[in-house]
């Protein structure tokens, strides 16, 4: 492997500055690892190696005329598709969009232009980001690059996957309810569910829109602050982004734990743990204790309820986000239809996949007259509860700690029969997104298999530079990098 | 109130109302009609794949002007919710409206019919997107035209408190010459800025319980409504009469017919599966805020009316006439400032301008100085009421000065007692059937004479002198 992979994002972003590397070299070199790799890790959609190389020549231009740019400009990214990228298709991984190309580019996008973005391509997932595999997509499958008879996790799976597999330097993924968070703990990758709010949605296709965010996958957490310090930040096209300042949320990283109450909740180690993950996540406990942090079992019983409400209100608002797929505009359409009804009927029969189609008819029913209240309106009320345990603990103590998945990841085909089983797993993940806040998963030891675990750190509502210096202490602790 | 076969009608109307902000609800795309289809849209306002609605404020601050001038109540905290429904012209396939938390609530607004003046109730005005609008082309097919999607809406919905066609028409009016006066929109039915849905059902009169209702959709003209209501409710009183059931359904109104038709019954109506919309935050609006918004209003019709039936002597129904469309209203008021007979300027203006102006808005060729001259003239007995008629005709044609006209033609009345005092003796001297008649108590007889004088001055006599000299003349008999 090319010693440029292994370089962190400041690394190279040094080297890059003080022109000893180049943005074609680094950008050749992931294209070599992308060729080498793809055939048997399956991360990516699409890639185009000489759209890369123009962007990354462009960013050569830039540095060379003197322009300060970001400590990302040049590096190399991957892009998960359902983050809109002009005249890029975006396929979200259905047939639905295979062949949509997006007449505009997100605001994660803009923001990365402006950085200087280098783009390999788009990258895999779950189709419209519902599931936990990538085995959803309707594109191709993607293996765990740490052992190919296992799924990256998902839906963000070709996220995780390309940065375990060195196959770009950085990811975005989006987590509307565990989305970035468990494929890095299936893969062994850091990655961050931001604030709700401190990531513009403008350009990433709506699965959940209360509980969707965009965030970033890397290899460690210094380069995950990196990312975000690029992408964060108000926009006025989303009325949900928050209109605040951010500053640098890699600012706390070094100053340990010493003095930190990190609040243990008995609910995230209950039925349904696997005992490999319950001790790699608790040795990680004991490792920041040592370090001077103070541990504190805590009790939220609101979390019990987190997932039902999850899986009804994420459902209610993809049924409706998701009726503008109807063959009309643009996108599948059937080849023979009768009338409008028939359109609409069968080009959404045949261009969503299975879970798609699952989770719309649980969205359409749980809004119907006559269940709202019952459904929807219940779902809400328990969304306020979770908060409100949130708001209770993380009063209590600085961070809560938990792991990101019940179990290491799973064998190729082994949940994808059993959908109920499979949204268990969420269980871990879910509570954040229902709740707004931040959470950071990194890897913190392995399990089965040699599977890495994933710790998952919470915090109150832009808490996220505290997170990335709690984070980072047991990365340090641990030998840095852990993939 | 005539009932038919003993039915009443209750109706309430849902009034859809094009806010003319210049950009669109959620995008910054132009609002402008007529322009070339699918020219004034974006990504947002076509539904894109990502795209996410932003509110305009203006729409806010429109409703909000809309709210408080038909007296409703505010909300400080409302929400915006989808309804959900398929349909070519809805790129979202969702309209983003209100549902459970409008804007404004429990307004009202008084209409004078001539059975007198009534309150009819607003329930709520909410804010919502127009969709878009389908083009149906032989050769083409049915085609898209994505302008009119997100133009911003209010929806004013009103009680069942209407009993007549006539009611809802002046309702309509009043409605109508209110948001003219706000501003908040231009009110063009042919161009489809307001359009109206009749919520109409019949009840045996004196029972208090409703019956089951119709609605007829998107009638676009006052005249179609009062159509539309009149043969609906008929039928829905011959159907009960015969026995049959109203069925709750939407029906569609054929001005070519004058018929209304079934388009879909309640058993294939949508379900909306209303619900917050996760894209939106709520409206809050201070106190202060809304009343600021109520300050930039300006006088509305019923304070004119009120001061014109005071200031001027005007009957309610007239000051309601004149005050029903701001431009008139602007209009009587600059020609009532030129003139000592206001009264007389604003009985010209309705009776014998308003035959001459067409269309939906008032626009006058005769300036309104003019008016009050031609009111002057008539008032002071320098001309009579029928050459003021006669020319009325010529001023609409070249905005000419009455005045003038009157001199140049010579059109001034006669007033001179001695010229018509002896036309009367000579007309009385010519009529002695006439006479009699009258003599015996027919005193329709005197008109004809009347006529005979008036015919040698060329209608210009003065008609008060003369039915005055001919009473003694007669008398003399």
């Amino acid at each position: 492997m090319s010693d440029l992979l292994k370089l962190g994002l400041a690394e190279a972003a040094e080297l890059l500055a003080a022109r000893k590397v180049s943005s074609a070299e680094l950008t050749k070199a992931y294209i070599a690892s992308i060729e080498k790799n793809e055939p048997r890790v399956g991360a990516y959609i699409s890639t185009d190696a000489r759209r890369a190389l123009d962007m990354a020549i462009a960013v050569d231009r830039r540095l060379a005329a003197g322009e300060t740019l970001s400590p990302l400009a040049g590096i190399p990214a991957g892009i998960k598709d359902n983050i809109c990228t002009k005249g890029v298709a975006t396929t979200c991984a259905s047939k639905m969009l295979e062949s949509y190309i997006p007449p505009y580019d997100a605001h994660v996008i803009e923001r990365l232009f402006d950085a200087g973005f280098v783009m390999l391509g788009k990258l895999n997932m779950d189709e419209f980001a519902m599931g936990s595999t990538t085995e959803n997509s309707a594109m191709k499958k993607t293996r765990n690059p740490l052992d190919l008879t296992r799924v990256p996790g998902g839906s963000s799976g070709g996220s995780a996957a390309a940065v375990a597999a060195y196959e770009a330097a950085y990811t975005l993924g989006s987590d509307t309810g565990g989305s970035i968070r468990q494929p890095a703990a299936f893969c062994g990758v850091v990655g961050m569910k931001p604030t709700y709010g401190t990531v513009s949605r403008y350009g990433l296709v709506a699965f959940a829109s209360s509980l969707d965010q965009i965030g970033p996958l890397t290899h460690t957490v210094r380069d995950n602050a990196l990312v975000l310090n690029a992408i964060a930040g108000h926009d006025k096209r989303d009325a949900t982004s928050i209109d605040r300042v951010y500053g640098d949320f890699g600012a706390e990283i070094g100053k340990g734990v010493k003095g930190i109450v990190i609040g243990i909740p008995k609910e995230f180690f209950g039925e349904g743990i696997s005992s490999d993950v319950k001790k790699a996540v608790l040795d990680a406990a004991a490792r920041y204790e040592k370090m001077g942090a103070t541990l504190m079992e805590v009790s939220m019983p609101a979390i019990d309820h987190a997932l039902a409400a999850y899986y009804v209100i994420s459902s209610a608002e993809a049924s409706s986000n998701l009726a503008r797929f109807d063959g009309v505009r643009y996108g599948y359409r059937t080849e023979e239809f009768a009338d409008i009804a028939e359109l609409y009927k069968k080009s959404r029969s045949e261009g969503f996949g299975a879970e798609v189609k699952r989770r719309i008819m649980l969205g359409t029913f749980a809004l119907s007259s006559g269940y709202y209240d019952a459904y929807y309106k219940k779902a809400l009320q328990v969304r306020a509860l979770v908060r409100a345990d949130y708001d209770r603990v993380l009063e209590q103590c600085d961070v809560i700690l938990s792991p990101v998945a019940p179990t290491v990841a799973y064998k190729l085909g082994e949940k994808s029969q059993n959908p109920l089983e499979m949204y268990m797993g969420d269980a871990y993940s879910v509570p954040v997104n229902v709740a707004g806040i931040p959470a950071l998963a990194l890897p913190c030891g392995v399990g089965e298999g040699g599977m890495p675990v994933g710790l998952q750190l919470m915090g109150k509502p832009f808490s996220e530079a505290l997170l990335y210096r709690v984070g980072a202490a047991l990365e340090d602790d641990m030998g840095g990098k852990q993939a | 109130m005539t009932l038919y076969k003993g039915y009443e009608m209750v109706i309430g109307l849902e009034v859809h109302v094009e806010l003319k902000t210049k950009t669109k609800i959620f995008c910054s795309c132009p609002t402008t009609f007529g322009a070339e289809p699918n020219t004034q849209c974006c990504p947002v306002c076509m539904g894109y794949p990502g795209t996410l609605p932003v509110l305009n404020k203006r729409v806010v601050e429109y409703a909000v002007k809309a709210g408080l001038a038909t007296n409703c109540t505010i909300a400080n905290y409302s929400k915006q919710d989808r309804k959900n429904y398929f349909y070519p012209d809805l790129p979202k396939a969702y309209r983003i409206s209100q549902y459970d938390l409008p804007l404004c609530e429990h307004g009202w607004l008084d209409v004078e019919t001539e059975e007198g003046s009534k309150r009819i109730g607003i329930t709520r005005i909410h804010i919502e997107e127009d969709a878009g609008k389908l083009v149906h082309d032989e050769k083409h097919g049915t085609m898209i035209d994505c302008n009119r999607c997100g133009v911003p809406l209010i929806e004013i919905v009103s009680e069942p408190d209407i009993r007549s066609a006539e009611e809802a028409k002046a309702y309509l009016q009043k409605l109508r010459a209110i948001i003219l006066y706000t501003g908040v929109s231009d009110c063009k039915m042919q161009e489809g800025s307001l359009r109206c849905d009749v919520n109409l059902s019949v009840r045996k009169a004196g029972e208090t319980k409703f019956g089951i209702r119709t609605e007829m959709k998107n009638l676009n003209s006052f005249q179609f409504i009062v159509k539309a209501i009149e043969y609906e409710y008929k039928r829905q009183v011959d159907a009960i009469e015969a026995g049959e059931a109203i069925v709750q359904e939407t029906r569609r109104f054929d001005p070519a017919t004058g018929k209304t038709y079934t388009m879909r019954s309640k058993e294939n109506a949508n379900d909306y599966r209303y619900f917050p919309d996760p894209d939106l935050p709520p409206i809050e609006l201070t106190d202060a805020a809304i009343k600021a918004l109520g300050a930039e209003i300006p006088e509305l019709p019923d304070v004119r009316k009120k001061a014109y039936m005071e200031k001027y002597g005007l009957t309610a129904y007239d000051g309601e006439v004149l005050t029903s469309d701001k431009a008139m209203a602007d209009y009587f008021e600059a020609a009532a400032a030129t003139t000592a007979h206001p009264k007389l300027a604003a009985n010209l203006l309705i009776s014998e301008f308003m035959r001459l102006i067409e269309g939906e808005s008032f626009a006058c060729p005769v300036s309104a100085a003019h008016l009050g001259e031609l009111a002057t003239l008539v008032g002071d007995d320098v001309i009579n009421s029928s050459t003021a008629k006669k020319l009325i005709k010529d001023m609409f044609e070249t905005d000419a000065s009455p005045k003038a006209l009157v001199a140049e033609r010579g059109l001034a009345q006669i007033n001179d007692e001695v010229l018509l005092g002896k036309l009367v003796a000579e007309a009385v001297a010519a009529s002695p059937k006439s006479v009699a008649d009258y003599k015996k108590g027919k005193l329709a007889a005197a008109k004809s004479i009347v006529g005979i004088v008036m015919g040698k001055t060329a209608g210009k006599g003065n008609p008060v002198i003369i039915n005055r000299l001919l009473e003694a003349e007669l008398a003399k008999y």
